[in-house]
């Protein structure tokens, strides 16, 4: 099945779940990351369970610091 | 109030904007900024935003100048070290327009003092570097109805969306809660190209101008990111949460609130 990932139409096995996208893409802090499945973001706790179809769109959305310091103690 | 001669000479790459326009301008200069962080983020947004005659605006740090801020925050110059970050940034928007106002607020955000800090202005630019502070951000722009705009920069990598009221979901909406301390590094562990400031920083300046002016579409309902390595603009559509903590249907965040920080972001770098 084909799943849009971060923008790049990929093929996957039928069947795979959030989870299992996150480990084949390599997501960087996997437990940290934001996922938006179709416009609808999917709790840390479902990535397990929910299972992604044909023609999903699929966004990784990461925490990103960076800036300025000394403003926070 | 018109304009004087030198006004519209220092404005007139704005004023024969169509967008812009007289009326434009004088909407900027009548605007308040308050960017909460002197850094990497900060330094280019305050520039810009000086020198488009935003006629007040505050900045935000407690720190002062270190020698290894100067690869990325170029409103700080070397002779600057040691000065109190506001202060240095201070003085460089004001050397670029004199015409403005700059309030410094030497001090360390926090629940305690974030939402009169924030109450003096009409719209907020976090260019802190760590979660606990962009989480109290968000909180208090939302319970304030204020508008702002987020960034966040690591290595070769930078992101940045704006909230305004009503239009779209807030940074906890997307986030939920900070991570816990050192689970994701930030930039002063991670590191950072000094540039990746400058275009991001430099976009939330074009936000807080659009915002303003009124003209086009801004980063609401949207994260916008960006990638140095292969020079990629993304701008990934974000749904809003109805049972948002703070911004949601019954809000279980009344008040701002302290995180804890990570420890090596203690003596800061950002
Ligand atoms: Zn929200």
């Amino acid at each position: 099945m084909k799943i849009t990932v971060a923008g790049d139409v990929k093929e996957y096995a039928d069947g795979i779940t959030v989870a299992d996208l996150i480990v084949s893409e390599d997501v960087e802090t996997p437990a940290y990351v934001t996922v938006a499945l179709n416009d609808e973001f999917v709790l840390t706790e479902n990535h397990a369970t929910t299972k992604l179809a044909d023609g999903d769109n699929v966004e990784f959305l990461y925490f990103m610091g960076g800036g300025g310091c000394g403003v926070y103690k | 109030m018109a304009f004087t001669n030198e006004q519209l000479e220092r404005y007139s790459r704005h004023i024969i904007l169509q967008e812009v326009g007289a009326g434009g301008q004088k909407r900027l200069m009548d605007a308040s900024v308050l960017i909460i962080g002197a850094g990497g983020l900060g330094a280019p947004a305050a520039l810009y935003l000086a020198a488009a005659g935003v006629g007040r605006i505050g900045i935000a740090d407690a720190d002062a100048v270190d020698l290894s801020n100067l690869q990325r925050q170029v409103i700080h110059a070397t002779a600057d070290v040691g000065k109190p970050k506001v202060q240095s940034a201070s003085e460089s928007m004001l050397a670029i327009n004199p015409e403005i106002t700059v309030e410094t607020h030497r001090m360390y955000v926090s629940a305690s003092n974030i939402l009169d800090l924030i109450a003096g202005y009409d719209f907020v630019i976090d260019g802190t570097d760590n979660f606990p502070a962009k989480f109290l951000i968000n909180d208090a722009c939302v319970l304030s109805g204020k508008a702002f705009s987020h960034a966040g920069i690591i290595r070769f990598q930078g992101q940045l969306m704006t909230y305004v009221p009503g239009e779209g979901p807030c940074y906890r909406c997307v986030f939920r809660d900070p991570p816990p301390p050192d689970a994701v590094p930030t930039c002063s562990q991670a590191g950072v190209i000094g540039a990746m400031g400058g275009v991001i920083g430099s976009l939330q300046a074009m936000e807080a101008v659009k915002y303003f002016i009124g003209q086009g579409e801004l980063l609401t309902g949207a994260l916008l990111t960006f990638n140095a390595l292969t020079m990629e603009f993304r701008k990934v559509r974000l749904p809003r949460r109805a049972d948002c903590q703070v911004c949601g249907a019954h809000p279980t965040i009344l008040e701002p609130v302290d995180y804890a920080l990570a420890a090596c972001d203690l003596d800061g770098g950002g």
